[in-house]
């Protein structure tokens, strides 16, 4: 099975090879390092650029716009945030020119926490991401869902931002999630496509022949079903939402997990419906609790089920502070924990109707 | 929805395909017939700025921002351009300030006092944008945002497809003095210079001495802004943008330059700002400002090239067709609340697909259809 990041690479190929991807690049990206986490080894588009996350939103917004199709990396979601008007600009593109130009470029960037990445290798940015209209954000938990995302982002005519869970970079993908013609032996895929340590420069990767896979953006995926309570969640805490419904289902609470993958545009008929059967919800993710997109998603149901919930819907998020700090137990008092999920199912669920 | 009209009289004015020849080798001179032809562009423009300053004023429009004091410069520009959709052509990153530029291109300036009005029938934003924030993909002009410098970090990427494409077509970025403080300048500085990936872009400071109300002088040491430039290794000049013969020579040489070397210049022109910022600042005209038409025209007089009673029937004839636009524009119709949903997402990629021009475009629903809702 690939892990995440993998599986993203396998996608930049199959862009680079079958969907006309021009070019994959940003600070390391290219040869010899390949992406501090290793995506791009290998990708014949990929190439280093000047330390200047301006300078890569600028090249992508301007090469899409002459027809090619970019794949644009910030090398840490951190160092986004003195791009945000450019982000803005690639947003606007359709929208301000009454529909004559479209903008279509990825910008994949890893983000959250989970790697003791301290204060600027820590943070989230769903929050920023959904507030840039005209963009479309994506956020797999698995990486079977990086690969068909990133296939997806690819041929989409718009901006699409792929925000890439840092913690699950390594995870493998579960039971059902092999990437359709990725090899059995997952030591094999390793030779194959991953760099060895050391001198690169006459490594190549043999590509499997990895067919392709879609997961529509705007989709979500029931990955559990239940009774009594509701997760929706996405990215990193998709994991942690499965382990809590575990540790819940031995005090018999039956919880269903909605796993996002979109939040622009997002899976709201599929959340109503989760709700509309649990009556009891819980959004649960990493970013800042203050204007966070599951405050957002908090304040929808409040509006359109209210007279149908048993019990005050809830968010549980990271505390509203500057950053994630180093020590352990600062980041784990950060960014909400496995007891904290549980204990929050746990309290959703014996709220009297 | 009224469909609206096609290309305004004033268009015919002037034959849509520019007949651009270089300057005469090293002497400079620039036929007559051109001559009449980047005066023509020059005194239109300016005659459109009058125009869309009495719509603002008379409360036909929000705000307004342009470039009456940028003709000779801009004029040159747009009759330069080699104009066309795609990568083989060049790649327009313009500010608020370059009508010249458009309608030297052909542009129509119903359109611009359509864009005035925020009709619907804008073909640039459908009634979404300020006055003189054009975007023409059929000619390659990116949108235009108000945001300054933002046009700087785009352009290594259009000329990275230039360069790609393999002719001669190029980039050209437009800005002011007061946009150079922003990373993006810099960043067009280093990404265009690349060493073995240099791109053929044409970057262009407009320097009219000011940013908005703040005089660049008393925030810049460099003088003059080219000087940047050396640590880059990236050929400059420094010219006189008032002087319409130096601005059409200069631009000729520095394009010719930037499609044969396949290299980066950057031209730093000395432009007058005649009406202020915008209509913020009262848009009132500034007269100790050097006025580069009237320039033009003494010359033109002096040798005989046209007769005063020829540019001033002309302005005359201009300004009053311009007068009968902006009372047709009033009529033509306002968007709709609902529109706001449409265009948030492109429903295909139309970036190779023919273009319509912004008439055709301006015929259209164009917030009510082909559009994607959130």
């Amino acid at each position: 099975m690939a892990t995440l990041v993998q599986a993203i690479r396998l996608a930049l190929h199959v862009g680079e090879e079958r969907h006309g991807v021009t070019d994959v690049f940003g600070q390391d990206v290219g040869p010899p390092l390949g992406g501090v986490f290793t995506q791009t080894q290998g990708i014949r588009t990929a190439w280093n650029t000047p330390l200047d996350e301006r300078g890569i939103l600028g090249m992508a917004i301007g090469l899409a716009l002459a027809g090619q199709r970019p794949i644009a990396e910030i090398q840490f979601c951190d160092y986004a945030f003195n791009s945000i008007d450019l982000m803005k600009l690639a947003g606007s593109m359709c929208w301000s020119s009454a529909g004559d130009w479209n903008c279509p470029m990825v910008l994949m960037t890893p983000v959250g926490s989970g790697i003791r990445g301290s204060i600027y290798h820590s943070h989230s940015f769903d929050a920023q991401a959904t507030r840039i209209a005209g963009w479309k954000v994506v956020v797999p938990s698995n990486p079977l869902d990086a690969y068909g995302l990133m296939l997806s982002a690819i041929v989409d005519p718009n901006p699409v931002m792929f925000l890439a869970p840092k913690a699950l970079m390594r995870a493998k993908a579960g039971p059902g999630q092999r990437i359709p013609g990725e090899p059995d032996d997952d030591r094999l895929l390793s030779k194959m496509i991953d760099a060895p340590l050391g001198n690169r420069s006459r490594w190549r990767p043999r590509w499997p022949d990895v067919e392709d896979l879609f997961v529509p953006i705007g989709q979500g995926h029931t990955c559990r079903e239940g009774r009594d309570v509701t997760v929706v969640t996405y990215g990193r805490m998709v994991p942690v939402a499965l382990q809590a419904a575990d540790q819940a289902a031995a005090e018999g609470i039956d919880t269903e997990v909605v796993d996002l993958r979109s939040l622009a545009p997002y899976d709201w008929e599929r959340i109503k419906a989760s709700v509309r059967k649990t009556r009891r919800v819980l959004f649960l993710n990493e970013d800042t609790e203050v204007t966070n997109f599951g405050e957002h998603l908090l304040r929808r149901t409040v509006e359109e089920l209210f007279y149908e919930l048993h019990a005050a819907p809830r968010l549980l998020a990271g505390a509203h502070v500057p950053g994630i700090g180093l020590a352990d137990a600062l980041e784990r008092a950060s960014v909400p924990q496995l007891e904290q999920v549980t204990a929050a199912l746990r309290d959703i669920a014996s709220q009297p109707p | 929805m009224a469909v609206a009209q096609g290309s305004s009289d004033v268009t015919t004015l002037l034959s849509r395909e520019p007949a651009c020849t270089p300057a005469d080798g090293e002497s400079g001179a620039i036929a007559p017939e051109l001559l009449v032809r980047i005066h023509e562009v020059m005194l239109r423009s300016r005659c459109l700025e009058e125009r869309l300053i009495f719509m603002n004023k008379q409360g036909d429009g929000f705000f307004w921002v342009g470039g009456p004091g940028e003709e000779a410069l801009n004029a040159s520009l747009g009759l330069l351009v080699h104009k066309g959709q795609g990568p083989d052509f060049d790649y327009l990153h313009l500010h608020y300030r370059s009508t010249a530029t458009l309608l030297a291109m052909g542009a129509d300036p119903m359109d611009a006092l359509r864009q005035m009005k925020n009709t619907a029938t804008d073909p640039y934003s459908a009634g979404r944008n300020f006055v003189n924030h054009y975007s023409v993909r059929r000619w390659n002009v990116v949108p235009v945002s108000s945001p300054i410098e933002v046009q700087f970090a785009m352009a290594p990427g259009t000329a990275t497809a230039n360069k790609r494409a393999g002719g001669r077509g190029i980039t050209i970025v437009q800005g002011g003095d007061a946009g150079t403080a922003e990373g993006d300048f810099a960043t067009c500085l280093l990404w265009c210079s690349r060493p073995g990936h240099e791109l053929p872009c044409l970057m262009i400071i407009a320097n009219n001495a000011w940013g908005i109300s703040t005089l660049t002088a008393d925030q810049h040491a460099e003088k003059p802004i080219a000087d940047r430039c050396k640590a880059f290794g990236i050929k400059s000049a420094v010219i006189d943008g008032n002087d319409a013969e130096i601005a059409y020579r200069e631009l000729c040489r520095a394009m010719d330059y930037v499609r044969t070397e396949r290299r980066p210049f950057l031209l730093e022109a000395r432009v007058s700002r005649l009406y202020g910022h915008s209509s913020a600042s009262g848009a009132n005209h500034v007269p100790d400002e050097r006025d580069c038409l009237s320039l033009f025209e003494d010359k033109l007089e002096q040798r005989q090239v046209l007769t005063r009673s020829a540019m001033t029937d002309l302005r005359a004839q201009i300004t009053q067709q311009l007068l009968e636009l902006s009372k047709r524009v009033r009529d033509e119709p306002q968007p709709r609340g609902a529109d706001i949903w449409k265009h948030v997402y492109a429903d295909r990629d139309r970036l190779h697909e023919p273009s319509p021009s912004p008439s055709a475009r301006a015929g259209t629903d164009l917030a009510g259809t082909n559009g994607t809702s959130h």
